[in-house]
């Protein structure tokens, strides 16, 4: 039985085949691109599991798909069956039913009938995965993206939000806990404006 | 093997967009999982009663913290306190949905259909919501001893607690954090907030002990759960920080003999969960 597997980050069961846990899904491209002068179709439909799999977008900020947040995690094709994992950002997320429901849909557009969603919580979340494209699609949306690596230690360092509208680094949060788990709420000093940051987590 | 996709033809592939769910399988099993994690391996009848404790003193605190959604004292802290609920219904889930495995129970069969000694909270969890200081001391220990638990329980030898706990200590972390500086800004306030931070202090510090205890049930699970003594010292030094910089003192009086982990519980926990199971029980099975 040949499973092909496209996985973001690290995973124990397919670390071998682990790509730059920060861009999942230029990893996916990179497989495509390798497999399509091959006619290696198991490696083919894999990939586009995965290009289906991750076209789907957060439900509460739409310019993101969820490879862009590191949410989907891994795309398994065995025979006609495929294995979605995604892992939450969150533990009480509620993103996550909608997020499941719209995986079947795009899978199913695609062509694959028969789809699981399966959800992992190891390892944790952290917005150390997004990618790049996502925290500059987050900007330009009017989000603050994240902002430096997630803090190992006791000593909390937080490095300057800048501004979404106006790009001062003048900026203070309001409130920690924002309109959604992953954002808090900060205000700008010069343009005066109110804005979410996505939190480092 | 021809490829079924590309094989399929454009009116199939319109047919399958009118039904997309049509050949879609989603079995109860991944259903029930949501949220809670699929790689849960069954768990047995002492790791299910821990996860029982734990599951229970989570679903608990997030419930009394849903009182103040619309009554905080600022539109911020309706809103910090919400969040913090809900990252708190999420490690209940979690752990509930766990336990249940052992007799193959759902989440919503622990949540809605258990009797009051059937629930394994402790006091502290209990402890009304009183007036906004009150809840910020419960949240200050309630948060400082789950933060120390989950760290230590990341490492269990059980994958499922671990996993469960290495995700909820980076959360309980901002619940710990919020809860410090309500009570620095609290006792350095006004006469008043100090006044009622301090009452508040000496309501719930009773319910403290209870928390680090060790039971015959710890014993039995070496390795998988965390020793609730060995957190004490812990918890004492961030507390011993925090107190110092607001200038509060730790109360003394009476311990409370407490019970909560056999299902002897305090006044409070029949009125919440009568509240909180009301729906379920009225109109079994309703979904929305």
């Amino acid at each position: 039985m040949v499973t092909d597997i496209v996985t973001a980050g690290v995973h124990n069961s397919v670390s071998a085949h682990a790509p730059d846990a920060r861009a999942p899904h230029f990893r996916a491209r990179a497989d495509a691109e390798a497999t399509a002068g091959l006619n290696c179709e198991p490696d083919a439909r894999a990939a586009r599991a995965w290009e289906a799999a991750a076209s789907v977008c957060d439900p509460e900020i739409p310019v993101l798909t969820i490879a862009d947040l590191g949410v989907l995690r891994e795309v398994a094709v065995d025979g006609d069956r495929v294995t979605v994992t995604i892992t939450p950002t969150y533990s009480g997320c509620p993103a996550m039913d909608a997020i499941r429901d719209d995986i079947l849909l795009a899978l199913a557009d695609a062509g694959f009938g028969q789809v699981d969603v399966r959800l992992t919580l190891a390892p944790a979340w952290t917005t150390d995965w997004m990618t790049d494209a996502g925290k500059r699609k987050l900007a330009a949306y009017g989000i603050a993206p994240p902002t430096g690596r997630a803090a190992a230690g006791p000593v909390k360092l937080a490095l300057a939000v800048k501004c979404p509208r106006c790009g001062s680094l003048q900026t203070r949060e309001v409130t920690r806990f924002g309109s959604t788990s992953c954002k808090a709420l900060y205000e700008c000093g010069a343009c005066l404006e109110p804005f979410d940051h996505f939190k480092v987590h | 093997m021809t490829d079924p996709v590309v094989e399929r033809g454009a009116a199939d592939a319109q047919a399958k967009r009118d039904d997309a769910h049509g050949e879609v399988t989603v079995d109860e099993v991944v259903l029930s999982a949501e949220l809670a994690g699929d790689d849960a391996a069954v768990a047995s009848p002492d790791v299910a009663e821990y996860a029982l404790w734990l599951g229970d003193d989570a679903l608990i605190l997030a419930q009394q913290l849903g009182g103040w959604i619309a009554n905080a004292p600022e539109l911020e802290e309706d809103v910090a306190l919400a969040n913090i609920a809900l990252d708190l219904l999420g490690h209940a889930r979690s752990l509930l949905r766990y336990a249940g495995t052992a007799d193959g129970r759902t989440e919503d069969d622990l949540a809605y259909w258990r009797d009051e000694p059937e629930f394994r909270c402790a006091w502290l969890f209990q402890q009304p919501n009183g007036d906004f200081a009150q809840t910020i001391a419960r949240q200050l220990i309630a948060a400082t001893y789950q933060f120390e638990l989950y760290r230590a329980l990341a490492d269990s030898r059980d994958a499922t607690l671990g996993a469960v706990a290495a995700k909820a200590v980076k959360e309980v972390d901002y619940h710990r954090d919020h809860a410090v500086q309500w009570t620095l800004r609290l006792a350095g306030g006004t006469d008043e907030s100090r006044r009622r931070m301090i009452r508040a202090l000496a309501e719930v510090w009773p319910y403290v002990d209870e928390l680090f205890r060790d039971e015959p049930l710890i014993d039995r699970l070496e390795g998988v759960a965390v020793r609730p003594s060995a957190l004490r010292p812990a918890f004492d030094e961030v507390i011993a920080a925090v107190f110092a910089e607001a200038e509060l003192e730790v109360p003394e009086g009476f311990v409370s003999s407490g019970g909560g982990r056999h299902g002897r519980h305090f006044s409070t926990l029949g009125y919440l969960l009568a509240e909180m199971q009301v729906l379920a029980r009225q109109h079994p099975g309703a979904t929305w």
